[in-house]
C-alpha cells in the first residue's frame, strides 16, 4: 500500500440506478489555498489600481502617474493609461535627447558624412513627417500634383539647400499668381500655354508658341517678371521653373492628348494661384526638430546645392 | 449518509520521507546533480576573451542588446530560427527517449527532480534519515524541532537564492553585477528576478517536491502517451515476486528461495523499502502508475535486499510490458526498432544536422533591400526617372566592417549613395543606407531590376547579392 494512495478509488457515496456511482478524486488542498491566495491578489489589485464604479465615479485606488506635459508642466494622476502612456513618452524623450543634440550641434554636411547620424534623422524624421507633413506632403513626400509640391524630385521652389529649406520650414512661404483671364484675350492665353509646352519639350502649335514667346517677354503679360527671361523662375519669389519635365500646378503628366496638356496650362494662367501656402511652422516645432526634419527632407530627394 | 462521514473534497498532502539508497542509479543520479549544478552554478563565472571587456563571459544573455553570447557564438534576434529547431530537437529527443527508455527526463535530468534531490539531501543532513525524520515531524515543537526544522528551511532558502541570483547573473556581467547586487546598485528588475525564483525554487522544491510532477507538469501527462508495450520502464516482475501463494515476510522458514518455492511464495519479502525510497510514495509492485518519475531508485533497493538474501537481482528493474507478460520473458534490451523510434530518431538527426548546419554556414553579414514605394517612382527635371531604396546591412560578426555597396544592371553613375558608397557599420550593429537609381527615360524603359551588392571589405568571399526592381510606370 502507498502511503498517499488508497488501494480503492473513493466514491461519493452517491448511487444512482442501482450501481451508477461518482468517484471522488479529492484535489490537493494547495490548490485551494491557491484559490484564497487570487482572492487577496485582487483586493491588493483594487487597493492599487482603478477598480470599482461607485455611482457616476469609481474607486480610483492608490497608485499615481506623475508625467510632464508639453507645457512643460508636472501632474499627477491616479493611475490611468493615459498618463501612463505620457510617462512612458518623457521617458523616450529623455532618452532621445542625446541624438537630438548631437543633430543640433553638428552642421549639416557633417551630418550626412555620418552613417548612425543619417540613420537617426531618417528615422527621427519620418515620424515628425508623418505627424507634422504627411496630411500635405503624403507620407512619402511625394506631394499631389495640382495641390502640394513633391518633395522627392529635384525641383526646390525656393531653393533645395539646407539654409532654404529650413527657412521654408521655419517660416512658411505664399506662393501666388496673378489670374490673366481679365487681363489678356483667349488668344493670347492660347499662346501663352502653347509657349510654356513648348518649353519643356511638350508638342505645341509653333506658330501660336511664337506668339506667347514675345507676350511672355513683353509688357503685355510681363511673365519674365516673376519667371525670369529664361522661363527658369526665381528662387526668391517662389516662381516655378517652366523648363524642367516636373509640373506641379498644371497636371500636363496626367493628360493623354497634347490638346488637353495646353489646356491645363491655360487653365493656370488664366485663373492664377493663391493655394500654395506652407504654414510656418516655427511656432510649432522645436528648434532642434526643425533641424532635424530639414535633413530629413533634404534627405528625400537629394535636395540641391 | 451523516455529514461528517462525507469524503474530504480536499485532499492534505501527506509528507513523504524518503530513505537513502546506494545502488548505480543513485550513483548516476549524483553524477547528474554534480554536473548539472557545476555547469548551472559555474558557467556565468567562466571567462571568455572577446576582446573587450564588457562580454568577457562564456555565456552572457545582453537583453538590452539584443545579443547572447555562446562562446564563440553571438545569436541575434534574427537568428531566431535557431531557436525553433532547438525547441523542436528538444521535443524529438524527448519523445525519441520516451518510446524507447520511458520518463528518463523526469527521473534523471528535470530541474525539479534535481533541485529536490538537492532540498532531500540537506533536509537528511539536518534531520537524519527517514526514522528520525518521521519522528521529529511527530514530535511537539521544541528547541530540537524548531532549530533542526529552522536550520533546513535556512539552507533550503540560501540555495534557492542562490539559484535565483546566478539566473540573473546570465543577464549581466557576473562579477560586476555581484558587486552592484549586494550593494544594491543593481537594476530593480534584478532584485525582482531573484525573489520569484528564490520564492519559487523554494515553494517547489522545499514544499511541493511530487505534488508539482502529479498536479502541475504537462510533460509527466503526456509522456505517458508516448509509452509503447516495448518501452523499458521500471517495472516489478509479479510473477516472480507473488508466487503463486503472494508476497511474503522472510520469516523462519520462508528465508531461502528453495523453501519459498516449496511453499509457493515468490521473491519479495514485502520489505516495503521499495515503497520507503520512493520520491512520490508510491508501491511500483502495483504497476506502471502515473505517479512514476522513473528515478530507479526503488531497483537500487530491491536490488540491495536481493543481494543481502542471497537472491537474483532485478526482482524490479527496466523491463517492457511486453516482455513480463510473455510466457519466457527474456532478457531486457532496447526494443528500437520500431517505426516510432526510428521516425523520431531520423527526426533528431536531421534537425540537429540542420542546426549545425546553419550555425556553422552563417556569414557575419545580413543585408536586405527594399525599394521605397511612396512614390514608387519619381521624375527629375531632366526627365530622368528615380527609383529610391533603402539598404539594411547588419554586422554580426564581433569587431566592426565597412562594407561596400555598388549595383549591378545600372551604370554605376546612375546610384547616387549620398556619402555611403563604404559605410562602417560596428560590430553587432544595423544601418538603414538610403539608395537611389537615376536612369534616363529610354533607358528606364528597358530596366526593370537590379542587383545592389554588399561586400565586407576584409571578406569579399561573403559579399550578398540583392535583386530588387525598378519601375518607371504605373502598371495599368
Amino acid at each position: 500500500m502507498s502511503q498517499q494512495q488508497p488501494q480503492i478509488v473513493q466514491t461519493t457515496g452517491h448511487v444512482w440506478d442501482d450501481d451508477l456511482q461518482e468517484y471522488n478524486n479529492p484535489l490537493p488542498s494547495w490548490w485551494l489555498m491557491g484559490f484564497y491566495a487570487s482572492i487577496v491578489v485582487s483586493i491588493i489589485y483594487w487597493l492599487i489600481y482603478p477598480a470599482w464604479p461607485v455611482g457616476k465615479h469609481f474607486t480610483t485606488g492608490f497608485s499615481t502617474v506623475t508625467y510632464v506635459n508639453d507645457k512643460g508642466v508636472e501632474k499627477s494622476w491616479h493611475w490611468n493609461t493615459r498618463s501612463q502612456l505620457m510617462k512612458d513618452m518623457n521617458e523616450a524623450e529623455k532618452m532621445q535627447k542625446p541624438y537630438f543634440d548631437k543633430v543640433a550641434a553638428t552642421p549639416f554636411e557633417q551630418i550626412a558624412k555620418d552613417p548612425e547620424l543619417t540613420n537617426f534623422v531618417n528615422s527621427a524624421g519620418k515620424v515628425i513627417f508623418s505627424d507634422n507633413c504627411a496630411p500635405c506632403h503624403q507620407a512619402g513626400g511625394q506631394g499631389k500634383v495640382g495641390f502640394f509640391p513633391n518633395l522627392t524630385d529635384d525641383d526646390w521652389l525656393y531653393g533645395g539647400t539646407y539654409d532654404k529649406i529650413q527657412e521654408t520650414i521655419s517660416k512658411g512661404r505664399n506662393g501666388y499668381m496673378p489670374a490673366f483671364k481679365e487681363v489678356l484675350t483667349d488668344t493670347q492665353l492660347d499662346d501663352l500655354a502653347n509657349y510654356v509646352a513648348s518649353l519643356s519639350g511638350e508638342k505645341a502649335d509653333a506658330a501660336k508658341a511664337k506668339a506667347g514667346n514675345a507676350l511672355f517677354h513683353g509688357d503685355a503679360a510681363a511673365c519674365y517678371y516673376c519667371h525670369d527671361n529664361s522661363a527658369k523662375g526665381r528662387q526668391e519669389v517662389g516662381s516655378t521653373n517652366l523648363t524642367d519635365k516636373i509640373w506641379l500646378w498644371a497636371d500636363v503628366p496626367g493628360q493623354k492628348t497634347p490638346e488637353k496638356k495646353v489646356e491645363v496650362i491655360k487653365q493656370v494662367i488664366a485663373n492664377g494661384l493663391n493655394r500654395g501656402v506652407m504654414p510656418a511652422w516655427e511656432t510649432r516645432l522645436k528648434p532642434d526638430q526643425i533641424k532635424l526634419l530639414t535633413a530629413y527632407v533634404y534627405g528625400l530627394g537629394g535636395g540641391k546645392k | 449518509m451523516e455529514a461528517n462521514d462525507a469524503p474530504p473534497l480536499y485532499q492534505k498532502r501527506i509528507p513523504i520521507f524518503t530513505r537513502s539508497v546506494k545502488g548505480k542509479f543513485r550513483t548516476f543520479k549524483w553524477a547528474m546533480l554534480a554536473l548539472a549544478f557545476g555547469v548551472y552554478f559555474g558557467l556565468p563565472w567562466m571567462p571568455w576573451h572577446r576582446g573587450h571587456e564588457a562580454v568577457s563571459q562564456a555565456v552572457l544573455f545582453d537583453l538590452p542588446g539584443r545579443k547572447f553570447y555562446l562562446f564563440d557564438l553571438v545569436v541575434y534576434p534574427q537568428d531566431i530560427f535557431w531557436l525553433s529547431l532547438l525547441l523542436f530537437i528538444a521535443g524529438a529527443l524527448l519523445f525519441f527517449a520516451t518510446g524507447l527508455i520511458g520518463r528518463a527526463f523526469c527521473g534523471y535530468f528535470c530541474f525539479q527532480t534535481l533541485w529536490s534531490d538537492a532540498f532531500i539531501a540537506i533536509e537528511r543532513l539536518i534531520q537524519g534519515e527517514r526514522p528520525a525524520r518521521q519522528r521529529l515531524y511527530k514530535q511537539p515543537w521544541n528547541g530540537e524541532k524548531i532549530g533542526k526544522i529552522g536550520l533546513t528551511h535556512l539552507l533550503w532558502l540560501l540555495l534557492a537564492f542562490w539559484t535565483a541570483f546566478t539566473f540573473v547573473l546570465y543577464f549581466g556581467h557576473a562579477p560586476a553585477l555581484t558587486v552592484s547586487f549586494f550593494t544594491g546598485k543593481a537594476p530593480s528588475v534584478a532584485y525582482f528576478t531573484t525573489l520569484v525564483l528564490t520564492l519559487s525554487t523554494y515553494v517547489a522544491a522545499g514544499w511541493a517536491r511530487e505534488q508539482v510532477c502529479l498536479y502541475m507538469c504537462p510533460y509527466a501527462r503526456f509522456q505517458g502517451v508516448m509509452y509503447d508495450p516495448e518501452t523499458l520502464a521500471v517495472a516489478y516482475d509479479s510473477r516472480r515476486g507473488e508466487g503463486m501463494a503472494g508476497r511474503a515476510l522472510a520469516r523462519a522458514g520462508l528465508k531461502t528461495r528453495e523453501e519459498r518455492r516449496a511453499s509457493g511464495h515468490g521473491d519479495c519479502i514485502d520489505c516495503k523499502l521499495c515503497i520507503q525510497v520512493c520520491p512520490t510514495a508510491i508501491d511500483i509492485r502495483d504497476g506502471l502508475q502515473y505517479q512514476c518519475i522513473a528515478c530507479g531508485l526503488c531497483i537500487d533497493a530491491c536490488n540491495n535486499i536481493m543481494d543481502s538474501m542471497g537472491y537474483p537481482r532485478g526482482l524490479i528493474r527496466y523491463d517492457s510490458e511486453a516482455n513480463l507478460a510473455a510466457p519466457m520473458p527474456a532478457k531486457p534490451k532496447l526494443h528500437w526498432a520500431r517505426l516510432k523510434i526510428i521516425g523520431w530518431g531520423v527526426a533528431l538527426v536531421v534537425m540537429t544536422g540542420a542546426l549545425f548546419y546553419s550555425v556553422g554556414h552563417r556569414t557575419s553579414l545580413d543585408a536586405a533591400v527594399s525599394q521605397v514605394r511612396q512614390p514608387l517612382f519619381v521624375i527629375l527635371s531632366d526627365g530622368r526617372m528615380r527609383n529610391r531604396y533603402q539598404i539594411r546591412i547588419t554586422n554580426k560578426a564581433v569587431e566592426d566592417e565597412t562594407f561596400v555597396i555598388s549595383a549591378k544592371g545600372v551604370p554605376d553613375a546612375a546610384l547616387d549613395l549620398g556619402n555611403f558608397r563604404e559605410v562602417l557599420v560596428h560590430a553587432g550593429k544595423s544601418l538603414i543606407v538610403q539608395a537611389s537609381v537615376m536612369l534616363p527615360p529610354e533607358m528606364a524603359e528597358h530596366t526593370n531590376s537590379l542587383e545592389f551588392v554588399i561586400t565586407p571589405k576584409h571578406k569579399p568571399d561573403q559579399a550578398v547579392t540583392l535583386p530588387t526592381r525598378f519601375d518607371s510606370r504605373h502598371e495599368e
